[in-house]
């Protein structure tokens, strides 16, 4: 991963809007612009902005289906990211802190 | 058409031809598949498998499209957990392309995107899948910019 790219990355992440729709496409994936519009409190255009952003830091992926744009969570540039800073040895280890901590607080982690 | 039930997608300092035959050669899949070895001619309605290194068979399916260098459609099914298998074939997509622009790559990237669902019902598959492609596509960049990969297994 280049540095612009991950920089396009921490840019897109930085905003609370980007990641609300991250979120969506993450408990629903694959929906068109439309129906990300009906479940949020912005505007179409905001919407489709921020799409673009995130397009552009490849962390949304999109497909065409006849008329429509399916947007789809890319979750390859977090797992680089991840890769960058956490070497392979640590990752069983981290699995276990994060799953000892999902438990004790009785949701997500 | 069904919808897809994953899209990942990552940009590799490359070309399409490398691109592909990293795909093809069963001598590269080894190297940033965990060792898994694929066989198949990669001609539309040649069998397809991928197996593990010790020669047990992991998934298998039919080439249904094959447009070198920029398409790929396998029709995949796993053979090696019976909860698995139970849920039926899947059908997985790549495509090839030129990257119009990606940052700091200064327009010499390969798109490479792989669409992956299944064909009925179920969920385990796809979940099973997408928990490996994000290592093997990052496993693949890595093979194609740099020669090493980062997760040997």
């Amino acid at each position: 991963m280049t540095i612009d790219a991950m920089d396009a990355v921490f840019r897109a992440l930085a905003d609370a809007s980007r990641r609300e729709l991250l979120d969506r496409l993450r408990a629903e994936n694959g929906q068109t612009l439309g129906q990300l519009c009906a479940r949020l409190a912005m505007t179409r255009q905001a919407v489709s902005k921020h799409l673009a952003l995130l397009e552009e830091a490849n962390l949304v992926a999109t497909v065409k289906r006849g008329r429509e744009k399916l947007h789809y969570l890319n979750p390859v540039p977090i797992h680089d990211i991840g890769e960058r800073w956490i070497s392979k040895f640590e990752r069983s280890r981290l699995q276990a802190l994060s799953e000892l901590k999902k438990n004790l607080e009785g949701g997500e982690a | 058409m069904t919808k897809p039930y994953f899209v990942y997608v990552t940009y590799i300092r490359s070309t399409p031809e490398k691109v592909w035959a990293a795909l093809t050669d069963p001598v590269a899949v080894s190297k940033y598949w965990f060792n898994m070895t694929v066989e198949c001619p990669f001609t539309p309605g040649s069998p397809w498998a991928l197996k593990y290194d010790d020669g047990r068979v992991a998934d298998t399916g039919e080439i249904l499209e094959a447009d070198p260098p920029r398409r790929l459609v396998i029709r995949w099914r796993n053979e090696f957990k019976p909860e698995l298998k139970a849920e039926g074939y899947s059908r997985c997509t790549i495509t090839i392309e030129l990257a119009e622009y990606y940052p700091g790559m200064g327009g010499k990237a390969v798109k490479l995107t792989v669409e992956h669902g299944l064909e009925g019902e179920g969920g385990k598959f796809i979940e099973a899948v997408s928990g490996g492609w994000p290592k093997v596509l990052s496993n693949l960049k890595s093979y194609l910019e740099s020669g090493d990969v980062a997760f040997k297994e």
